[in-house]
């Protein structure tokens, strides 16, 4: 844990660890586990009627759908049987439906994808490659009506100690160029720039994209920073990027996007950093759907009763409950966290010291919001507190002398500001 | 599932920069100590007395309110104690138990419990607790009568009150390196300006109080000073004078810097210093008051919220809410 310097006059510096040892470019592959789980969105949280059902064979690369008007899709990234499908909610009451799959001794891949996709077009991309591993937004960058001005491929993580992108840069910068170039001609974008820390600067200019080098320091590895500091402009805090006519995509998804074409498989395994307990990180290959514990296992690092295990780095990441859930396609990192350092949120109000307003990236007055949002004025927060602008830091929790949960409050404000809306709508 | 191994779950961030509200009572104790410290040299046990009651009453009061409003007891975060010492220090080492023990019941349950607690008080609890008591029992807080009994080598009487009463000649035998050491009357842990120098340099360069209230306090008595002075040097004293009399290091560096009742912006926090420290050298030379610190400062303490609605647009606002 990064500790309060002796002497702090201006705002925390959470610098990220340069990768200077060997064992950082090692990448361990956990192996194929007995058992995986998907989680596809499933906002009806629907039972019956659905087309796949426990039993079913499976193959990897094959695609899972719930039912055949449905959008979204997984792809399985292992050969066997559906174990059962079960509902799962997750965070901001988001719901899934849970796929859980027990693998097969034998490994058949699915060949639609093969014999379908020679060649990248924006059809077949849309059709198989909606859940590449390290998207974070693959999809809205080639579902747009007219083409973006920019794509910006992320070559910096967004979270401390994770080094996931900024790996795939170093170890894949030929797959990388290839992606671009496919990027390129698929998207007819405007323009192509990739960020990457300033180690990288010269390897990332063999990729054939505009450069821009981003200081690795949290928080300006955050997606909103990244665009401030190189377009100059922030996004509105009501719009997509994509309405904007920017595209964000990870370093990682645009590897994963050219190895489907060249390898003519889609991409199953993710790239994870972990973060052991005395944070030290180590880099790791599993599948998609592959269960945390099978992951900690291959490491070596073991976890008690009453630890804390997150699914992302540690300032954004989610805590789990158990570590029998899955990786999902955007987990870049695995973080443990010994008992004796959890942090434990206090109930005291804000004593107004002021911290959080000299650290927050979005200039939030959030000594006034943490005000109206332990009160649920959720609709005063949003329209005279910029709860909106909230860029999802959580630097204004990090340096609370009160330790409110700050961050917590934001998102609870954030998902129940959305729901009044939603209610507002349907009522007019 | 008793045997089923679980994990702790909780919001982001999972880190935290090990701040807290304890470590920064304690640093301000700490940071108040080398002023407190001569206090006692100087006046002795009376002092060491005033001190202790005050802090401990603080502490009983805060507990007594935490019972009585059935929350749980505060008194560990060390608030408390830090308004107990910071109203003794503003007392001269003779104040009577009684005082101490009614001072302290108006800062820590009037000045802070009523509204709420830490962090929802409008004034600064000290500061309210000396007011009250400045205008309830006058001669008490006249330094002069209070400290009629002590010989030191250096010249007894209340330099803001001499000034006040006999002009700029009157003060001419205060060097400002015996003012910087403590060779003045006042109250305890106010007349060593060189330990409270130390100690607000430490609490500001530790981030614990903001550089913005206290140099643009001290910044703005200095230039209020100097031009009263320019205008009649016989009847006002020079600016240098000012800074290190009465109230207006530890103003600077313990009182107008409470977090609760002052701004957190950037320009609110100059405006806010530079107005306190304004008013302080008005009152002090056009007042009716000795000291205009305490009042100087409690009047920003009112007008905080209001300067604090200056403050820069968020990011990416504009386009929904305009």
């Amino acid at each position: 844990m990064i500790k309060r310097p002796f002497f702090s006059l201006g705002k925390p510096k959470l610098k990220y660890p340069v990768n200077d040892t060997e064992e950082q470019d090692v990448i361990r592959v956990t192996p194929i586990p007995g058992r995986v789980t998907f989680f596809l969105e499933d906002p009806y949280e629907r039972n019956e009627g659905l087309l796949i059902k426990p039993g079913d064979k499976i193959k990897t690369g094959q695609k899972l759908k719930l039912t055949e008007d449905d959008k979204d899709y997984v792809i399985s990234s292992v050969t066997g049987t559906i174990a059962g499908i079960s509902q799962y909610k997750g965070y901001l009451g988001k719901t899934y439906a849970a796929i859980s799959i027990d693998t097969a001794d034998e490994e058949q891949w699915d060949d639609k994808f093969k014999e379908g996709c020679q060649k990248p077009t924006l059809e077949n991309s849309l059709e198989f490659l909606g859940c590449l591993p390290g998207d974070t937004g693959f999809i809205p960058i080639l579902d747009t009506h007219s083409p973006l001005n920019t794509i910006i491929i992320n070559g910096v993580d967004k979270d401390i100690l994770v080094s996931t992108n900024r790996l795939i840069v170093q170890t894949e910068t030929d797959n990388l160029k290839t992606g671009i170039e496919y990027l390129r001609e698929i998207t007819g974008a405007g323009e192509i720039m990739i960020t990457v820390p300033p180690e990288l600067a010269s390897q990332a200019g063999e990729t054939g994209a505009d450069v821009k080098v981003i200081e690795p320091i949290y928080p300006n590895t955050l997606p909103e920073i990244i665009m401030k500091s190189i377009l100059g402009k922030t996004p509105p805090a009501d719009k997509t990027w994509e309405e904007a006519g920017v595209g964000l995509i990870n370093a990682e998804a645009v590897v994963a996007f050219s190895n489907a074409f060249t390898k003519g498989q889609i991409p199953v395994s993710k790239l994870l950093t972990v973060i052991n307990k005395d944070h030290t990180t180590v880099h790791v290959r599993a599948r998609v759907g592959t269960h945390v514990k099978e992951i900690l296992a291959t490491l070596d690092i073991e976890t008690h009763h009453g630890d804390q295990l997150v699914l992302g780095g540690p300032m954004t990441g989610h805590a789990l409950y158990s570590e029998d859930l899955p990786i999902l396609s955007d987990t870049d990192a695995i973080m443990a966290n010994d008992k004796d350092n959890v942090v434990f949120p206090s109930d005291c109000h804000c004593i107004n010291c002021g911290e959080c307003v000299r650290a927050c990236p979005a200039r939030i007055p959030v000594n006034m919001l943490i005000r109206v949002l332990e009160n649920d004025l959720y609709e005063e927060a949003a329209r005279e507190y910029d709860l909106l602008s909230c860029i999802e830091c959580g630097l204004c929790s990090y340096v609370c002398t009160a330790r409110i949960p700050i961050f917590h409050y934001i998102m609870l404000g954030k998902y129940e500001f959305a729901r009044i809306e939603t209610a507002e709508e349907s009522n007019a | 599932m008793p045997d089923q191994k679980l994990f702790i779950g909780s919001h982001a961030p999972y880190w935290h920069n090990g701040s807290s509200i304890s470590a920064k009572s304690y640093h301000t104790m700490l940071a108040a100590l080398p002023a407190v410290v001569l206090g006692i040299w100087q006046y002795g046990a009376p002092a060491l007395g005033v001190l202790a009651l005050s802090v401990s009453c603080a502490m009983i009061w805060e507990l007594i309110m935490n019972i009585a409003m059935k929350r749980p007891a505060s008194i560990g975060d060390g608030n408390a104690a830090v308004i107990g010492l910071l109203f003794a220090m503003l007392l001269p080492a003779t104040t009577p138990w009684w005082a101490v023990v009614a001072g302290t019941f108006v800062a820590v349950v009037i000045g802070k419990q009523i509204f709420g607690g830490i962090g929802c008080n409008p004034l600064n609890p000290a500061l309210v607790a000396i007011a009250i008591l400045m205008l309830s029992w006058k001669s008490m807080l006249d330094f002069n009568s209070a400290l009629v009994n002590y010989e030191f080598s250096f010249n007894m009487v209340y330099p803001l009150a001499a000034i006040k009463g006999f002009g700029a000649s009157a003060v001419s035998d205060y060097s400002t390196a015996g003012l910087l050491m403590g060779q003045q009357p006042g109250g305890i842990g106010t007349t060593f300006g060189l330990g409270l120098i130390i100690g607000g340099l430490y609490l500001m360069l530790r981030g614990h109080i903001r550089w913005e209230i206290s140099l643009s306090f001290l910044a703005s008595v200095f230039v209020t000073a100097l031009l009263f002075n320019l205008s009649d040097p016989d009847k006002y004293a020079n600016p240098v004078f000012h800074l290190l009399t009465g109230y207006t290091l530890i103003g600077a560096f313990f009182l107008a810097t409470e977090d609760s009742s002052s701004p957190v912006n950037f320009v609110p926090m100059l405006l806010y210093g530079a107005l306190a420290g304004i008013l302080t050298v008005l009152i002090r030379n056009i007042g009716a008051f000795v000291d205009g610190v305490v009042f100087a400062i409690l009047m920003m303490n009112v007008a905080n919220p209001l300067l604090d609605k200056i403050r820069p647009k968020a990011m990416g606002k504009g386009i929904k809410h305009a």
